[in-house]
């Protein structure tokens, strides 16, 4: 027989049995669409996650005291700084002279007692200089940052976190208000967008400073971090290296610096995302297995229909072999008409997401698409076979009669 | 041409076995016309069955145009089938979803012939058969009589030796029956085998041969 001639006669037999083909069609389009669009999604929230940490600054450097023997193992060390020597301002400034280097905001952490006329709470310090509002991409709610001064003028001013001026000052006005830290007394300037948690700290619980003003109040000649911008992508590695050479100089010759790069932080959540998108077009492809059973009753009820088709056929000359071919190829035919339908449902779908959260770029990868359509053909395959091997193996006699 | 030699056919019916041929021997000759009549249960269908290869005996030999198929397997059994063998059944068992053309096409697709020299040759048998207005018309269209006709298109389609019939003009009025009758006698004519089994005394009257069944065994066998 003909290949041709089998698929015809598959997808006429599929004609004639229009509520059979529709609800097979419907689970197998189910489950491709399923994959479409829950890998469209998984794909959608990388790319969105991917692309803010991408604005947060993929030319980022943040060199940090110690040096760790491997990435990410060194975390303690990360933290804690154990080495003989601090990070300072004039290590800071140093990395600013390089011209690979656009512009550096030293960081200083700690934690003061602050309070304003009774009331008062313990809180995060941070002190830093007025290039940090650009590095972060933060905004202003009201008043400025910090005065743009050299690094080592400390001044008595702070900018202060949308939540620690709710509880302050409540509904006031707190611009011009004095701010006990510790003890010393900073004005406020300035008061940050609430803006919650981006990048590693809460912003709406904090108080910016000065980094000399901050070093003062903790007594402390070190800085705990120096973030860096490189002037582009492609420089990054030369200015990682130029910085390491230039602390290491400065350092006598001791590379006590660890120099970690947003990528690193990317491709981790570019590798997260991706095994969850996987995780879903996974979940999703069970329900191309539920179809596949599914299909196989379908079919199992086309042969106890078509007994006496069957035995026809037999009487005719048609092989087992040829019977066998018949109905898996109708099994498949479903199947494949399945999966196409499943694709334009879930491409649809995907398309309507996009029209709804145009914010997100919702995209089902080729991958899934692909995967969804070769599961579904396969268990089509699979399933229809029982069904098929069970129509070839029908005793003429019997089947003609339509038993 | 077929030559049964001691057939015999068992079937296990509950407890029971039933002897449905019981040491049957019986030669058919080219061209031959053939009636087989009996009552009910009397083993005619069974042994039209065997005749035309969609059943096996349980002991004994039977020799198709000198070949011992009695235990040729399935797929040698389906080829022998395809070659010789022409089916005429009582409820036609026409595909509902083809025309009367692809029905007759049918056989030609599954021995793999091309889709022109298929169609040619359909219509041929089409013309044969007096339906040529009728090609593309599927079997719900068609008349209880020309719906046989099909049926016997699809029969000589793969230029057979055999017909065999089983009740071929059972669920047809008596002047359909007689086109259907006429049709098939003048196949004969041309020189094809012809057997029918059939109820009806007076179409088992025009045979040359009348076979007479009883109980599995053939009791009587007239000839003209």
């Amino acid at each position: 027989m003909r290949t041709t001639d089998t698929g015809h006669f598959a997808l006429q037999s599929i004609r004639r049995y229009p509520l059979r083909t529709a609800m097979s069609l419907l689970a197998i389009a189910i489950g491709v669409a399923a994959v479409v669009l829950l890998t469209a999604v998984g794909e959608g929230a990388r790319r969105y996650v991917t692309g803010e940490f991408a604005a947060l600054g993929t030319h980022m450097l943040v060199v940090l005291p110690g040096k760790a023997e491997t990435a990410g193992a060194g975390a303690a060390g990360m933290l804690i700084g154990e080495t003989a020597r601090d990070l300072t301002l004039d290590d800071a400034a140093a990395i600013l002279r390089s011209n690979r280097i656009d512009r550096v905001a030293p960081l200083v952490i700690g934690s003061g007692n602050a309070s304003w006329r009774q009331r008062q709470r313990e809180i995060t310090v941070l002190g830093t200089t007025v290039e940090m509002l650009d590095i972060q991409h933060w905004r202003m709610q009201r008043g400025q940052f910090l005065p743009a001064t050299d690094m080592n003028v400390a001044s008595p001013v702070c900018v202060l976190g949308d939540l620690v001026t709710r509880e302050f000052f409540g509904n006031s006005n707190p611009l011009g208000e004095w701010l006990r830290i510790g003890d010393t007394r900073c004005r406020v300037v300035g008061v940050l967008a609430q803006a919650g948690l981006t990048g590693p700290f809460d912003t709406d619980e904090i108080v910016i400073m000065p980094v000399a003003s901050a070093q003062a109040l903790f007594n402390t000649p070190g800085v705990f971090r120096v973030l860096a911008e490189a002037v582009s992508r492609e420089s990054m590695p030369a200015a990682r290296r130029e910085i390491i050479a230039t602390i290491t100089a400065r350092h006598q010759g001791e590379e006590d610096i660890t120099v970690v790069t947003q990528d690193a932080v990317l491709s981790t959540f570019d590798t997260v995302f991706a095994v969850i998108t996987r995780a879903l077009a996974g979940i999703a492809a069970v329900s191309l297995l539920v179809a596949g059973v599914l299909i196989m009753n379908v079919m199992l009820v086309a042969v106890s229909q078509r007994t006496s088709e069957i035995g026809l056929l037999k009487a005719l000359g048609a092989r087992r072999s040829q019977i066998l071919v018949l109905f898996v190829a109708e099994a498949v035919s479903l199947s494949i008409l399945g999966a196409i339908s499943g694709l334009i449902v879930g491409n649809a779908g995907t398309f309507v997401m996009r029209a709804v959260f145009p914010a997100i770029d919702f995209a089902a990868p080729l991958w899934a698409m692909g995967a969804a359509v070769g599961i579904a053909i396969v268990s089509g395959l699979v399933f229809g076979i029982l069904p098929a091997s069970h129509a070839a193996r029908l005793d003429p006699v019997r089947a003609l009669a339509g038993r | 041409m077929m030559l049964l030699e001691q057939i015999c056919r068992d079937f296990q019916v509950g407890d029971q076995i039933v002897h449905a041929l019981d040491h049957v021997d019986l030669s058919i000759a080219a061209g031959e016309y053939i009636s087989v009549m009996g009552p009910s249960g009397s083993g005619k269908s069974t042994l039209l069955n065997l005749l035309g290869l969609l059943d096996r005996s349980t002991s004994g030999t039977y020799w198709l145009n000198g070949k011992d198929v009695s235990r040729l397997p399935d797929n040698e059994l389906a080829e022998q089938r395809q070659l010789n063998i022409g089916f005429i059944f009582q409820s036609f068992h026409l595909i509902p979803r083809l025309s009367a053309l692809e029905n007759v096409e049918l056989p030609l697709v599954l021995s793999g012939e091309t889709p022109k020299q298929r169609r040619e040759r359909a219509r041929e048998v089409l013309d044969a058969v007096g339906l040529t207005a009728r090609v593309d018309h599927r079997p719900d269209q068609l008349s209880g009589g020309e719906r046989q006709r099909v049926a016997i298109g699809r029969a000589i389609v793969m230029k057979p030796s055999v017909l065999l019939a089983d009740e071929p003009t059972g669920n047809l009025d008596s002047r359909s029956g007689q086109e259907v009758v006429d049709i098939l006698e003048s196949l004969n004519r041309d020189g094809i085998c012809l057997l029918v089994v059939t109820h009806d005394a007076e179409l088992g009257q025009r045979a040359r041969r009348r076979l007479a069944m009883h109980d599995g065994k053939i009791v009587g066998d007239v000839r003209q």
